[in-house]
């Protein structure tokens, strides 16, 4: 399974995303925002957490109209598959492969710490290893991780299977306690919570791993 | 020529910020604020004779957030 983790100026997390997708079996690539594809053969796409281009104008504003992104939705468009997590969730919604977008958090704070996230009723790559109601451990680290879509759209998500995990306990504020979301076809994936920070028993966890392994698997057997 | 553009988060979004400035307005005594929304100003220096179509265009395509945000242009 290839994989193809985009840097951006500001990105944070992409070294701790491709340490995790290795582990799990990945061979992944780093890709440069200014490049206008993708590598051959790309099976996923991983957008990192961090603060591409200082959050500015909001918060992946700026990512999402770099000329990587053109090529992410198009990877997209094509059923490929697409991870974006925490700032890669925000640059999904701006680039509107995913619905809603995410405010400032309800606290007005940063918020740095692990939470408890309830695995939705879903069918996708990405929770194949989980069991829907299943509670994962998983660290969220942000400042905008509101969630807001409109009522109808909310309702839409939640009755299509769309919500891959909820807060146990929400922290932010965010409708109907969502903590990631799944497009129409299930093969792109936005969380606030970071997987990859969960995906290593040094470093304070492991529930995040099954998240990684299952798409490498998924993948795998393509 | 120059327009100002005026992003405003939609009504009926909850704007932490506003609340978070209403609550500072309060404490200092200021007990007639009955609300506060937050946004943003952002002035843009065009070539003379820039079709206003286009600056809708900038609008809709980066300067704002049309699922949770509406925006306002001026000429100025």
């Amino acid at each position: 399974m290839k994989a193809a983790v985009i840097v951006f100026p500001g990105s944070n997390c992409d070294r701790d995303m491709a340490v995790a997708l290795r582990a799990a079996g990945a061979d992944v690539s780093m890709v440069w925002h200014k490049d206008t594809g993708l590598p051959e053969g790309i099976d996923l796409v991983a957008i990192p957490g961090g603060f591409s281009f200082g959050d500015y104008l909001r918060c992946g504003a700026i990512a999402a109209r770099s000329p990587i992104c053109g090529a992410v939705v198009k990877h997209a468009e094509r059923g490929g598959y697409v991870l974006g997590v925490c700032n890669g969730f925000q640059v999904l919604c701006e680039t509107g492969l995913l619905p809603g977008a995410l405010m400032r958090n309800r606290g007005l704070t940063y918020i740095c710490r692990t939470e408890p996230l309830i695995v939705g009723e879903c069918d996708s790559a990405f929770t194949a290893e989980y069991t829907p109601g299943q509670t994962l451990m998983i660290p969220i680290a942000h400042h905008d991780g509101n969630y807001t879509v409109d009522d109808a759209t909310g309702a839409e998500l939640s009755d299509a299977g769309r919500i891959a995990f909820r807060y146990g306990a929400n922290p932010n504020g965010s409708v109907r306690d969502i903590a990631g979301v799944l497009s129409a076809n299930g093969r792109v994936l936005g969380m606030m919570p970071h997987p990859e920070r969960a995906a290593d028993p040094a470093l304070g966890g492991t529930d995040g791993r099954a998240l990684l392994a299952g798409l490498v698997g998924a993948m795998a057997a393509v | 020529m120059k327009a100002r553009v005026y992003v405003m988060l939609k009504s009926g979004v909850l704007d932490p910020q506003g609340e978070a400035i209403r609550h500072a307005l309060g404490t200092l005594g200021f007990d007639e604020v009955d609300g506060v929304r937050q946004g943003k100003v952002i002035d843009l220096d065009l070539a003379d004779g820039t079709d206003p179509a286009r600056i809708d265009e900038m609008c809709e395509k980066l300067l704002a957030n049309t699922v949770i945000e509406s925006y306002r242009v001026e000429l100025l």
